[in-house]
């Protein structure tokens, strides 16, 4: 299950990006599959995206409510909200784990040999005030003289809209350059901390700063696949704490809202005690062997 | 050889995750009724080049 796990990112990642003529046509995908949710964090004015990014989505829906509600349109965000509510309910920050391109990112440029850092676990926090007051407070309040919202985590904060969109479009669409300013350079140094941090500290970005990954963190106690810990089979070894790229402590708290179920503890815990559940049910894949003993 | 647990909790099937992904669901097709995944569309294909820090 943990190999897998790279092969599903790879296949996400490609799924999610998937307009490869960007280079030709040099603008963004405008087709209808734009009407599906990416599930990770991957900016919707990315040049190869082919879904749309649901924080964007939410900000950029809050942010033109007053405007929708005077013309009789009732766009507050239930279609975006419901679609991230079911994938959160189903498998929550799995998706951190499994299917998100900047995640995967983080996890590559990890590889890059340098000395690594653990992250000051109350950090942990920021990214729930991150959402609440750019995603949520300041597109809806801080509006114009049109009373439209900005939609603030976009345009101010987001290192993945940096890296993925804005600085593509400055290479495809070279004219731009001329229009970057203050603005662009602040989210330009955002986006180089959180590389720099993301070789040193593992996934530094989920961690600390991702909106997505706050809200799918509310659904850990309730979602339907998660990580189980067997107690009575753990013999508190910390196997567990050393491999975990969330800083998670799986056998002191297997209900911790960091955790991605990528799998990892899973793998390297001797006792076995960690194990994949759906529903309350364990979930156990049987092993190649003895499936060719059962064919043979 | 490792021993089956004796803690081992037997296979309760949860049901708190399907209510909540039924009402979710549920809030999603209130947002069709309301016609608003033409709008998501309409933003998604559509650059704005100040949200994402250009202009």
């Amino acid at each position: 299950m943990y190999a897998l796990r790279k092969w599903v990112q790879a296949l996400f990642a490609l799924l999610v990006n998937g307009n490869w003529s960007f280079p030709v046509n040099r603008n963004i995908y405008q087709g209808s599959l734009k009407v599906v949710c990416s599930p990770g964090l991957n900016c919707y004015s990315c040049p190869a995206s082919t879904t749309y990014c649901p924080i964007g989505s939410i900000q950029q829906l809050l942010g033109g409510l007053r405007l929708a509600l005077e013309n009789g349109q009732f766009f507050v965000g239930f279609y975006v909200i419901g679609t991230i509510g079911v994938i959160g309910a189903f498998v929550g920050r799995m998706v951190c784990g499994w299917a998100c391109p900047f995640g995967l990112f983080q996890e590559l440029i990890h590889k890059i040999p340098s000395p690594k850092f653990g992250i000051y676990r109350p950090l942990r926090y920021v990214k729930y005030g991150l959402l609440v007051v750019m995603v949520f407070i300041m597109p809806l309040f801080a509006v114009g003289e049109f009373g439209i919202g900005d939609p603030w985590y976009c345009k101010y904060f987001c290192p993945a809209g940096t890296l993925e969109a804005g600085l593509p479009m400055l290479t495809l669409q070279p004219s731009l350059r001329e229009t970057i300013g203050l603005l662009f350079y602040s989210k330009l140094t955002i986006l180089l901390v959180f590389l720099v941090w993301s070789v040193l500290s593992s996934r530094a970005f989920c961690r600390t700063a991702c909106p997505l990954g706050a809200i799918y963190a509310l659904f850990t106690k309730i979602k339907l696949v998660r990580l189980h810990l067997d107690k009575g089979l753990c013999n508190m070894c910390e196997s567990c704490h050393r491999v975990c790229p969330m800083g998670v402590k799986f056998n002191e708290s297997p209900d911790d809202a960091e955790c991605i179920s990528c799998l990892a503890c899973s793998k390297i815990c001797p006792q076995k005690a960690i194990s994949l559940e759906i529903g309350g049910v364990p979930f156990v894949p049987a092993p190649i062997s003895k499936k060719i003993i059962r064919v043979s | 050889m490792i021993q089956k647990s004796k803690s081992s909790r037997q296979n309760k099937l949860r049901k708190a995750p399907f209510y909540i992904i039924l009402f979710f669901l549920m809030m999603g097709c209130l947002g069709i009724s309301f016609d608003e995944p033409r709008r998501v569309l309409e933003l998604a294909t559509q650059i704005c080049l100040s949200c994402i820090g250009i202009g």
